[in-house]
């Protein structure tokens, strides 16, 4: 059946041009302007990184060593054919849920949650989760029927309320909101009909005081009332929200340069190198530096987008447009919470935040998408060759 | 519905709607970052966030201003600044799990888990004082410092020292853990010594370490050294000699004061308790508040037969008698309205000279009968009883001088031997440097003074010198105090043997020992007054107990002082009292 809609889809005139423009680079599945972006922002990441870390060179030293790995483990996966990652998605979707399983009997504790596990290297499984839901449930719902039966959409929300269920419970409530957000947008994009929609609009009415009464931890209640109100505990939650607000401020329209942010660079900034670095770039390279960064990752995003809508298979469109919702929202959701408009959750931001597993997971993604967006002139080459 | 078929497409409004969000979620962020970053006139904008850096991070640090060195005559030090470091921290950042933290404790002399314990009781507080008033050398802190645990800083500060310790606290006093003068001249010339601290803008981050120094608002102007009158190789013998005395005959207290007769200046004042204000910590308050009174100054007696050479100028003064007069003394005690005062046995008919040589009470008091209450205070308040001698230590009484109606004659005569007024050390030697400078009064002072102040005659110049040639035979051979003699110097002194006074009346078994002498008597240099109060053991006269601290530290000083010593040849006093005089002076009694 695959090979029937592939059949068709290639028939397209429009797609035939596309195809044409690409040449040697597609042999190694290389998608450039996404490898061309990647490599900037990756860039633009260490210098920050450099800036942030208090001029730390051994801390860019290893987030160079890591985004290597990404890169390769990228390249890696683009050569393999999209289909493989259909068939075998829940592999990493089990890997990911065992290992969040892992967390709380072996687990390392940092800041009151434990979010670690550590072999060799420590890493964040909740981070392989946010890759792997959107490649079971874009797997899953393509192979069933448009849109999904009510049966599918309760498997799909299965999927996602197990991995959500357990890393809210480490506490890390931003993962689990990013995990989830990730599995809707597949089940949005699928088709998912408009009652639905209603539905768990109306439930969510419901859920949220509920949640807030039942559920939340107090320091997630302090961060969401501290939005609201940073002055009214300056020492406590609201200082990382104050002293983010207040570099980003400083740093005026064309910032004060490279290393010379005051905040980051005195110790005032809590987190600066991981969660909280746009507020180093946005204080040492002004507004005119965030929307430069902002374009960028827009020009990524929109190159996913581009890629979702011209994929050659429903798996591919649903992973990749989920992809890039996801990769949307870890920007959206990190910038919010240092600027001050959203809760304070532990969301880094991609290529800037110093962190491993973020990085190499998400380069994991942009390789998926990459084979993605390759499929087609394999295809070609095949009945070419 | 619909056959249900594979569209095999994402539907292109769901595509559009993502497309949507991801539009506008995006503007209204960069809105928001506009809003804090170059937007004016927002709400917490960047004007706001902005000058909330510069408050933050540029901090106003005092440059403690060095205080004073107060100083004797001569540039000994006896109250020096040195620069010291406080730890301090801030608890919220110290690492208690620190490799070094124990060490840390170690050097602030507590032990590990009672800092430990003590940061973590303040963990919520951004300052502390890691131990109250521990200062350590600034090599000793850098030391630490330089181990960089987290949140704790040193504060440069100064330490008040002082090197003569107890030999002069009581003048000098003390400060307390500011600086700010507490006592003594640390008190009363605490705006001179403290200066002006200045103020310096600093850069400083999160930890409180400083990034960059953005340079002096205004310097520190530090405070003015003091001389003192004191002379450091006086003091410390009437220190010394003063304590030795005090622990001999078991006195509650003692005083000692050494006045230069040319220029009013104190060359030394001590007194008995004192203690080391570099060790104040060991002290008990009790102890302290007993060791910091300045007793020649703060501590009133009366003043006994000390008072008797006036006694003797007031009735010279009115007329009453001359120096060749004769008082008869028989039948050795004199009865008072219903109040027998006895001398020591019957001296029979005296001169003056033997009167103050054998402290004849019948002939004092034969004199203060004939002498007007009026003009006897008078004489007395011109030579200074009863007002504030105004050296500037804090709390100084002007004592007691009453006025006593004529017909009131036990008072009176009380009066003439030196009872019903009081005095205290400095004001007896205030009075006998009127004796000794030939009755000019001069200003008291104890700082050191270049140029001498004026004094004022308030004593016929003749008639003082008489008195004072009088007074010689005190410390000779059958006087009261031959134990209070110089060799080779002429004394002109007087010894003072009072009942205390106390609850009730006089205790006839306690006493207060004086002695007051000038020397050398012919050209006056020195005055010095002993007060031990209390003797218990060795006799309890002035001249058994107060005498020999008189010789000994009078006699040091008349050597550093370079006095020209004088053979004792003529003995004009004895000369005068050996030729009497056909007028006598009966009494009406």
């Amino acid at each position: 059946m695959m090979t029937q809609n592939d059949f068709v889809r290639q028939m397209r005139p429009g797609n035939s041009a596309f195809y044409d423009t690409r040449s040697q680079w597609n042999r190694f599945h290389c998608d450039i302007p996404m490898i061309v972006l990647l490599l900037i922002l990756s860039t633009v990441g260490l210098l920050v990184l450099f800036s942030a870390s208090g001029q730390n060179i051994s801390l860019v030293k290893s987030q160079l060593v890591r985004f290597g790995i990404g890169f390769i483990a990228m390249i890696a996966l683009a050569q393999i054919h999209p289909r493989f990652f259909e068939r075998w998605a829940f592999l990493p979707y089990l890997g990911g849920i065992l290992l969040l399983i892992m967390v709380p009997l072996f687990g390392i504790e940092k800041n009151g949650a434990q979010r670690w596990l550590s072999i060799g290297v420590q890493f964040q499984p909740s981070e392989i989760i946010k890759v792997s839901i959107p490649l079971l449930l874009a797997s899953y719902l393509a192979k069933r029927s448009f849109p999904p039966s009510f049966k599918h959409v309760f498997f799909s929300l299965l999927f996602i309320a197990i991995p959500v269920g357990l890393v809210a419970n480490q506490p890390d409530l931003g993962t689990a909101i990013l995990i989830a957000i990730a599995g809707f947008s597949v089940l949005f994009l699928s088709g998912l009909p408009g009652r639905y929609l209603i539905f768990s609009s109306l439930s969510l009415a419901v859920v949220i005081p509920m949640g807030w009464l039942y559920v939340l931890h107090d320091y997630q209640k302090q961060r969401i009332i501290t939005l609201f109100d940073p002055e009214s505990d300056k020492l406590g939650a609201a200082w990382n929200i104050i002293q983010s607000t207040v570099a980003i401020g400083s740093g005026g329209f064309n910032g004060k340069g490279w290393g010379h942010g005051t905040q980051s660079q005195l110790n005032f900034l809590p987190e600066s190198s991981t969660d909280f670095i746009i507020a180093v770039f946005a204080e040492e390279f002004g507004l005119f530096g965030v929307l430069l960064l902002v374009a960028l990752y827009f020009a990524l995003i929109a190159r996913c987008l581009l890629i979702s809508v011209r994929a050659q298979s429903m798996f591919g469109m649903l992973f990749a447009g989920s992809y890039t919702v996801l990769f949307f929202v870890y920007i959206f959701v990190n910038m919010g919470m240092v600027s001050g408009i959203l809760p304070v959750v532990g969301v880094p931001l991609p290529f800037m935040s110093f962190g491993g597993t973020s990085v190499v997971t998400l380069m994991c993604g942009f390789g998926i998408l990459m084979a993605i967006s390759t499929e087609k002139n394999d295809m070609e080459k095949k009945r070419g060759g | 519905m619909k056959l249900k078929q594979n569209k095999l497409t994402v539907s292109r409004w769901r595509y559009a709607l993502v497309m949507t969000a991801l539009l506008i979620l995006p503007v209204a962020l960069i809105w928001h970052i506009a809003g804090l970053q170059v937007l004016s006139d927002v709400d917490k904008g960047y004007e706001f966030l902005q000058g909330k850096v510069s408050k933050k991070m540029v901090r106003r640090e005092v440059i403690p201003a060095y205080r004073g060195v107060i100083t004797d005559r001569h540039g000994e030090p006896l109250a020096i600044s040195s620069p010291v470091v406080q730890l301090v921290a801030d608890p919220r950042l110290v690492d208690v799990n620190h490799p070094k933290f124990s060490e840390l404790a170690e050097h602030l002399s507590v032990t590990s888990a009672s800092l430990k314990k003590r940061v973590l009781r303040y963990a919520k507080r951004p300052y502390m004082v890691l131990k109250a008033r521990n200062f350590l050398p600034p090599a000793v802190a850098e030391k630490i410092l330089a181990w960089k645990i987290p949140g704790i800083y040193g504060e440069k500060t100064y330490k008040r020292f002082y090197p003569a310790a107890e030999v002069m606290s009581q003048i000098v006093g003390i400060t307390d853990d500011k600086e700010k003068g507490q006592e003594g001249i640390e008190s009363s010339y605490d705006s001179t010594l403290a200066g002006v601290p200045g103020r310096k803008k600093l850069l400083k981050d999160r930890r409180g370490n400083v990034i960059k120094d953005l340079g002096v608002e205004r310097n520190a102007k530090p405070g003015e050294a003091i001389a003192l009158s004191i002379d450091m190789r006086l003091q410390h013998k009437a220190y010394t000699e003063l304590q030795d005395a005090v622990v001999r005959h078991q006195a509650t207290s003692g005083s000692i004061v050494v006045l230069d007769v040319h220029t009013g200046e104190i060359l030394a004042m001590a007194s008995q308790p004192s203690y080391n204000p570099n060790d104040r910590k060991k002290l008990s308050s009790d102890a302290l508040n007993k060791g910091a009174r300045n007793r020649a100054v703060l501590d009133l007696f009366e003043p006994g037969s000390t008072v008797k050479p006036f006694t003797v100028l007031a009735a010279m003064e009115n007329s009453k008698i001359f120096a060749e007069s004769i008082i008869d003394t028989n039948p050795g005690y004199i009865q008072v309205d219903k109040k027998r005062i006895k001398d020591e046995r019957n001296y029979g008919e005296i001169g003056l000279a033997d009167l103050l040589k054998k402290s004849s009470n019948v002939g004092a008091i034969k004199l203060g009968l004939a002498v007007d209450p009026e003009d006897m205070h008078d004489l007395f308040s011109r030579v200074g009883f009863g007002q504030v001698v105004g050296t500037g230590v804090a709390g100084e009484s002007p004592g007691t001088l009453p006025v006593h109606k004529k017909s009131m004659r036990l008072e009176r005569a009380n009066f003439a031997i030196g009872y019903s007024l009081n005095a205290s050390a400095l004001q007896i030697a205030q009075a006998y440097a009127v004796l000794a400078s030939d009755g000019l009064k001069r200003p008291i002072t104890l700082l050191k003074t270049d140029k001498i102040l004026e004094g004022e005659q308030v004593v016929d110049a003749e008639l003082v010198a008489i008195v004072r040639q009088m007074m010689t035979g005190v410390t000779r051979k059958g006087g009261t105090a031959e134990k209070a003699a110089i060799y080779t110097y002429d004394v002109a002194g007087k010894t003072g043997t009072a009942y205390k006074n106390v609850a009730g009346g006089y205790d006839d078994k306690r006493y207060v020992a004086l002695f007051a002498g000038i020397v050398p008597a012919d050209k006056p240099r020195l005055v010095t007054v002993v007060i031990i109060n209390d003797p218990k053991v060795g006799g309890h006269t002035g001249g058994q107990v107060a005498g020999p601290v008189y010789a000994n530290v009078t006699e040091r000083a008349l050597r550093v002082l370079m006095v020209a010593p004088k053979v004792v040849v003529s003995d004009r006093a004895v000369a005068l009292s050996a030729k009497p005089s056909p007028i006598r002076f009966g009494g009406d009694i």
